[in-house]
């Protein structure tokens, strides 16, 4: 499941509930027509509601990385827990991805213990 | 493995494999593993919890996937407790099966990159389980054998 918001050319997209390979599908389809209908700068996926995250979440944060990169659009992920932090390290996508703790909707952290 | 080790529990489930029930594995070996720990008065962490709940997720999203990408069927999936704390977890299709194995399990080695696969499946469950055994025959199927020592930490009172 998905909810999303532009703001000022900023395109955030809250992944809700578990994320993985049956439910990536439309999420993936879902993001394409945002970022086709939208003029987008900037692409933050938030994971602050997302309870699961295995492999094919990291699959569609990549691909997702690859299609924005060649449109010029920069890619962050926000509001990781321990759990998806667990995956996303092993993957080393955050060497090239800017990942943080804090969600997009509280930028600051002002609610992150 | 000591040889007076017994099994305390086990269940064998058997299931479509298609991706929706990527999702009702999860809830499965999660029942499993928590009721089997529970009853030993023991508890399981959410590390650990949510590093088989990933493995268990990446096996069987490997069956709908690769295994059953050109033919139907069910994978099957046993789960044992062993006395001294190891959670044993088989999940086996009759899909097309894995040519080459040792190449499977590089890390970001997929043959379906187009998918947004990202060849990670393996890696995750070798970095949260113990053990990762793989074992395939062409046009056959696959058997993923994983186990994970647990720390059964004694329950809050």
């Amino acid at each position: 499941m998905l909810t999303y918001k532009v703001n000022d050319r900023v395109l955030s997209v809250k992944l809700t509930g578990d994320i993985d390979h049956h439910s990536v599908i439309a999420i993936r389809e879902r993001i394409d027509e945002i970022l086709f209908e939208e003029d987008i700068i900037k692409l933050v996926f938030d994971l602050s509601e997302t309870s699961f995250m295995d492999s094919s979440g990291l699959g569609l944060i990549l691909g997702r990385y690859r299609k924005c990169s060649e449109m010029g659009i920069e890619v962050a992920v926000s509001g990781v827990n321990d759990r998806t932090e667990k995956v996303i390290r092993l993957s080393g996508i955050d060497k090239f991805i800017k990942v943080s703790r804090y969600s997009s909707e509280d930028p600051k952290g002002q609610n992150v213990g | 493995v000591k040889k007076d080790r017994k099994v305390l529990n086990e269940a064998r489930i058997r299931f479509k494999g298609i991706s929706a029930n990527e999702a009702f594995a999860r809830i499965c070996v999660s029942g499993f593993v928590i009721s089997a720990v529970g009853a030993l008065g023991r508890t399981l962490t959410a590390e650990e919890l949510a590093d088989i709940k990933t493995s268990v997720s990446e096996a069987v999203t490997n069956s709908v996937v690769h295994g059953y990408r050109d033919s139907k069927g069910d994978v099957s999936m046993t789960m044992r407790l062993f006395s001294d704390g190891e959670l044993y977890i088989s999940i086996t299709d009759k899909g097309c099966g894995i040519e080459d194995v040792s190449k499977a399990r590089e890390p970001l080695y997929t043959t379906d990159p187009m998918n947004d696969r990202c060849g990670m499946g393996f890696s995750i469950m070798e970095s949260f389980m113990t053990r990762l055994t793989v074992t395939s025959a062409p046009g056959k199927g696959t058997k993923v054998v994983m186990t994970k020592k647990l720390s059964l930490e004694e329950e809050d009172k």
